[in-house]
Parts: C-alpha cells; structure tokens; sequence
C-alpha cells in the first residue's frame, strides 16, 4: 500500500506550497496517474481521504485523470495502446514495445481557497 | 473545480488556469462576488487553482540523490536487495558476508515492519547493521536511508546491502540512491513472478534465481522464469544460485567486485 505515502507527499507538498502561493484551505488536488505506472487510482483515493484527516487537505477532492499507456512498436512503425508494460504489439505481436506514455504520476494542480 | 460559479462536472473542467482567478476579466468567473448573487462579501476567501506540475515521486527522489551523491563521493557501493517474503535474502547477505571474507568493508540497512532479527543476523557475521522498522510502512524510502547512512557510517570505498521491506510491489517505485536494485527470487516461488510483479523486475538491473539446490524437487520452468523477466526487462542480467549450498556463489561475488570498480571511479 505505497499509495499511502505518496499520498503523505502530496499533502506535504499542498501543505509547503500554502505559504508560497498564500491559501489556507485546498479543496481539491488534480493527479495524473498512468496506466502504467505503479499506483491503482482506486488504492489512492482510498489512502487519500485518510491521509488528508486535520491537515490543510481534510475533506479536499482526489481527481485523477488516467493516462493511458502508449508503446511505440519499432517493427510496424506504429504507436499502440498497451495497457502492461511488457505488452506486445496488438498488430504484430512483437516486444518489446518502447514506452511512450503511462508511467507518469504527476500532481497537476489544486484548487484552494 | 469552481465550486461557485458551477462551470460544470470537475472531469471535464478544461479552460486554462494557473493564473489567479479573483482577477478581473475572466470570461469563466470564480470570483465570489460575481457569483450569482451578485454581491462580494468582505473577508470572504475566493477559490483558485494553482499549477503544480510536480512528480508525486519528487520528494523521495530528492533524499535519494542527495544519498547517490554521497555514496558517489565516498566510493561505496549501494545495492537495494528486494523480494518477497522468505526468498532468502537475509540467509544470501549472511553468506556474501563470509565469502567476501573482509576483502573490503561491509555494512547493511536492515528493513522490516517490526522485529530487530535480521539485523542480528547480520552483525553475528563481524559487519555494522542498522535496523530501520518501517512499522505499518511496506517499503523503505530515501528518507529513512539517509538518516540509516547517518546511524551507520559506510566507509569509503565499502559495499552497502541495503535490504528492503519483502514487498514485490512497493518497493519498487522509491528509489533510495542505490547503484543497482537487485531481485532475488526464490525457486520455491512460481516461474510467473516477473508478470505478476512487471514494475519490480522493470527496475532491477540483476535477478538473482535462488535456492536452486531445491529445483530437482520442484515443478519450477527455469526456461520460462527467465523468460518472463527478460519479457518485462530485455536489459536485466540473471544469476543462479543457491545460499545455502554455496552453488553459483562465485558468479555473484564476481558480479558485487565488477559493480564495485565502477563505484570506486572517481571516489575520494
């Protein structure tokens, strides 16, 4: 369950940020989560909402925009859509397949008052 | 979300931000006092996104370069040991321990939820431990290494084990500053580990096949095991080898002393 610690750094990051952009009270945080990196959205909305208790993000919204993982396929030239790291491609079965996208798991932005 | 001017569901809520929203002249108004009743109540705190744009991973990555940094400095080479639970790694620590047989110094960052045994068991060899008891945490990060290399104080020019929590999965995303992460996996698991596990095998640079003493035994594709890791990782070297009975040791030992003259490049 590392979602629970890296939701702890996402507080912690509301939480340094307050003071540099001046607001008291987050009312919800934007994340970019990839299909294939390692964090299950469902796993952090779940750690979230007990992680923020009595911090600047209590009650404060998780939004998580899921980005779908891409490989590029050096055999047929082609981008793909992949939903595992080691999968081959769907036209030509071919792997390894070279990532393109989906393994972030970046904070967007958050909404604060 | 604009949770006053009720621009729409927060999933599709497109329009650019990044810019303070009690300002004037936004078609999309979010200030208060626009808000449907017209009016701007004095004190009244306004809602405004903010742009982060920052790895959720940034914070643990900045303790582990700060740690890789030091371990650069000081020519010591870090290696991050993971696996499941019960795979062998302490018994492999403990064995490497002996058959380096003082060659150089050694110390190790012992990670657990709970209990001091590993950590035990490493200093009845002669070498320096430290245990770090993660409590309900289920991975080490670079945080609580740093304050580990504090405790313990590698020598220049040492090798230090770092062995972390036996997780297969969280573990592998937090990077502790560590020159290579090594997976041992035990034969007395099944052969399909590497798919279960991709983002651990992804992130090792060496897979080490343990307990091959038992393979007569088991029902354990050696073949496929191989080929699973080198499915998720092309990249990844793997060694072979039983602890306990001492077969293939060599070629690790040898793997640890070529690893090591890289480390020692440019080191104090």
């Amino acid at each position: 369950m590392h979602e629970m610690s890296l939701c702890e750094d996402i507080i912690e990051t509301a939480q340094e940020q307050a003071s540099i952009q001046r607001y008291s009270s987050v009312k919800s945080i934007r994340l970019e989560i990839g299909r294939l990196s390692c964090v299950e959205p469902e796993a952090m909305r779940f750690a979230f909402d007990a992680v923020a208790r009595n911090t600047i993000a209590e009650g404060a919204k998780l939004l998580i925009d899921e980005i779908p993982g891409r490989g590029w396929c050096s055999h047929c030239e082609a981008e793909v859509e992949i939903n595992q790291r080691y999968d081959a491609c769907p036209i030509c079965e071919f792997y390894p397949l070279e990532i393109r996208q989906g393994d972030v798991m970046r904070i967007k932005d958050m909404e604060v008052e | 979300m604009c949770t006053v001017c009720g621009c729409g569901e927060t999933e599709d809520h497109e329009h650019p931000h990044g810019h303070h929203h009690d300002h004037h002249g936004h078609s999309h108004d979010h200030d208060y006092g626009r808000g449907e009743a017209g009016v701007h109540v004095a004190g009244l705190t306004q809602s405004r996104l903010v742009t982060i744009e920052q790895d959720i991973l940034a914070k643990n990555n900045g303790y582990a370069a700060a740690n890789r940094r030091h371990f650069a400095e000081h020519g010591i080479l870090a290696l991050n040991l993971v696996s499941s639970p019960g795979a062998g790694k302490t018994t492999l620590l403990t064995k490497t321990i002996e058959a380096l047989d003082g060659a150089f110094p050694v110390s190790v960052i012992e990670g657990d939820q709970q209990t001091a045994n590993d950590a035990e068991r490493i200093r009845a060899t002669g070498v320096k431990a430290v245990q770090i008891n993660t409590g309900k945490g289920c991975h080490l990060d670079g945080h609580m290494v740093g304050h580990a290399i504090d405790d313990l104080t590698p020598e220049n020019r040492s090798l230090l084990f770092i062995e972390n929590v036996g997780n297969l999965v969280c573990p592998a995303a937090f990077d502790l500053g560590e020159a290579h992460k090594v997976v041992i996996l035990s034969v007395t698991e099944g052969e399909d580990k590497p798919l279960k596990y991709p983002d651990m095998f992804h992130a090792a640079d060496l897979m080490i096949l343990n307990k091959t003493d038992l393979l007569p035994y088991l029902d354990f594709d050696l073949e496929a095991c191989i080929g699973h890791a080198r499915r998720v990782n092309p990249g990844i070297k793997i060694l072979q080898l039983s602890a306990t009975s001492g077969e293939g040791m060599e070629s690790w030992l040898g793997w640890i002393r070529t690893a090591r003259e890289f480390a020692l490049i440019g080191a104090e």
